[in-house]
C-alpha cells in the first residue's frame, strides 16, 4: 500500500492547473516560521522531521489540506514531541484568538 | 573518487524492493528497477534516521542513478529516448 | 486581505466575519505567539525571514543563466560549482542543500520534480508555484513528462531525449535552459529577461525576446 505522500506514478492524475496565487500572509509567516526552526544557528527541527511530519497525516489531510496547511500541522506534531508545547497550550492560543474575534 | 564508494559511473545497479517503515527517500515507482549510475553525488547523512531524530550517520554515498523511460513504466507514451534520473542512497542499491 | 478560494468553511457555517482570520490564519498566529512567548524566535525575526524570502525571485537565476550564455568559462565554473559561481553574481545560496545545474543541449531537455514533497531550488528561485507543488505535477511528471511539456506549450521533437529529474535527497537542481537563435544582439541584461522561472524548473524554453516587465 503506497504512502500518500509518494506521488510519483500515481494513477488518476489529471491536467496541471497553473493558476498561481498569491501567498497569504499566514502562508509566508508559516513559511518564514520554518526556515527559522531549520536555520543552521537554530537547529530546533530537522527539514527531514519536517517531512516525516507531514508525510504522517491521515491521507484526507494530506490530499485536501493547502500546502501551508500541512506545514502548520507539520510544525504543531513537532512542537509538541520535542515538548516545545502542549497540544492543550495550543488549542487555547487558537481559542483565545477566536474569541477576541481574530 | 569516494572513500568506500560501492559503485561508480556506469555501474548497473538495481534499486531494492520492499516496503519498509518510516520515512524513506527513494520512491515506491523506481523499487526493484534496474538502472545505471551516472555520478557519485558525495556522502550524505541518512535522511530515513534524520527525520526522527537520529544523526544519520555514517555518511554514505548518493548515486545519480539513471533509467530508461520505457523500462520503469509497463506504458510509457514518450520517445524511447526519455530518461529518469533519481538520487538514491547506496544501502537502497544492489549490483545488477 | 483579500478572501481566497483556498480556505476551508468554517466549521460553524457563518462564514467569516469581516475582520476575523480563517482557521490557518488563526493557527499559524497561536503557533507565532506561542514560539514567541516561549523564546524560541522573536517577531523581529520572523518579520526579516519574510522579507528575505519576498526578495527572493527567479530573476537571480536568471541572471545566472544569462552570464552563462555570454561567458563560456563562467558557465563551467557553474556548472563545476554553482555556489562559488553565484557568489559571484553576490548570490548567496546557502548551505542546506548542494545545487546542481543541469545544461540544456540540442538533443537533451530536463525537467525536474520532486515526487515526494516539494524540494525546489528556492535560494535561486524563490518559492515555488503552486502547480510545482501539485499533486497531478508530481504524479505525472515522471510518468508524462511530454504530456506536462504540451500543456505548458512546448512539443519536443522525440529524437530529442527528455530526463526528468526527481530530486530525492538533497541536490537541487537548476535547468540551464538554450540560448534562443537570434540573440546574439540582445546585451545579458536583455538576455535575463529571456530567462523564465519555468525554462529553470524545464517545462518550457526561454522566451524569444526580452519581456516588457522583466523575469516572472
Amino acid at each position: 500500500m503506497r504512502a500518500v505522500h509518494d506521488r510519483g506514478g500515481w494513477p488518476g492524475a489529471g491536467p496541471i492547473d497553473r493558476s498561481e496565487h498569491h501567498l497569504e500572509d499566514w502562508e509566508r509567516r508559516t513559511d518564514a516560521m520554518v526556515q527559522l526552526l531549520a536555520s543552521p544557528d537554530k537547529r530546533v527541527i530537522r527539514v527531514d522531521e519536517m517531512r516525516r511530519a507531514i508525510e504522517s497525516l491521515p491521507p484526507e489531510q494530506y490530499e485536501s489540506f493547502p500546502y501551508y496547511g500541512k506545514w502548520l500541522s507539520g510544525i504543531e506534531i513537532l512542537m509538541v514531541e520535542k515538548k516545545i508545547l502542549t497540544r492543550e497550550e495550543i488549542d487555547r492560543k487558537v481559542a483565545e484568538l477566536e474569541k477576541c474575534g481574530r | 573518487m569516494e572513500i568506500g564508494a560501492r559503485f561508480k559511473p556506469g555501474d548497473r545497479v538495481r534499486v531494492r524492493s520492499g516496503n519498509p517503515p518510516g520515512h524513506i527517500r527513494t520512491p515506491a515507482y523506481i523499487r526493484g528497477k534496474t538502472g545505471r549510475v551516472e555520478a557519485v553525488q558525495g556522502l550524505f547523512r541518512n535522511p530515513e534516521s534524520l527525520a526522527f531524530g537520529g544523526e544519520g550517520l555514517p555518511r554514505q554515498p548518493l548515486y545519480f542513478v539513471g533509467f530508461n523511460q520505457s523500462e520503469v513504466w509497463g506504458r510509457y507514451d514518450g520517445s524511447p529516448l526519455d530518461t529518469l534520473r533519481v538520487d538514491i542512497y547506496e544501502h537502497w542499491l544492489e549490483p545488477a | 486581505m483579500s478572501d481566497d478560494e483556498h480556505r476551508p468553511h468554517d466549521s460553524d457555517g457563518s462564514g467569516h466575519a469581516q475582520n476575523s482570520l480563517s482557521p490557518f490564519a488563526r493557527r499559524a498566529e497561536a503557533l507565532e505567539a506561542l514560539l514567541v512567548e516561549k523564546g524560541v524566535f522573536g517577531r523581529d525575526e520572523v518579520q526579516q525571514m519574510m522579507r528575505a524570502w519576498a526578495a527572493r525571485s527567479p530573476a537571480d537565476g536568471a541572471r545566472l543563466v544569462a552570464r552563462a550564455w555570454v561567458d563560456p568559462a563562467f558557465k563551467a565554473r557553474l556548472i563545476a560549482d554553482p555556489r562559488a559561481a553565484a557568489a559571484e553574481l553576490g548570490i548567496d545560496v546557502g548551505t542546506a542543500a548542494t545545487l546542481v545545474v543541469a545544461e540544456n543541449s540540442e538533443t537533451v531537455h530536463h525537467l525536474v520534480v520532486c515526487t515526494l514533497c516539494s524540494c525546489y531550488p528556492r535560494t535561486l528561485l524563490g518559492i515555488p508555484p503552486d502547480w510545482y507543488k501539485s499533486l497531478n505535477y508530481r504524479s505525472r511528471a515522471v510518468t508524462d513528462p511530454r504530456g506536462i511539456l504540451r500543456e505548458f506549450g512546448l512539443d519536443l521533437d522525440r529524437r530529442v531525449e527528455v530526463r526528468v529529474l526527481d530530486s530525492t535527497a538533497d541536490i537541487r537542481y537548476l535547468v540551464l535552459p538554450r540560448r534562443p537563435p537570434g540573440t546574439d544582439h540582445l546585451t545579458e541584461e536583455e538576455l535575463a529577461q529571456l530567462v523564465t522561472r519555468d525554462s529553470m524548473i524545464g517545462v518550457e524554453d526561454p522566451r524569444l525576446e526580452p519581456a516588457q516587465g522583466g523575469v516572472r
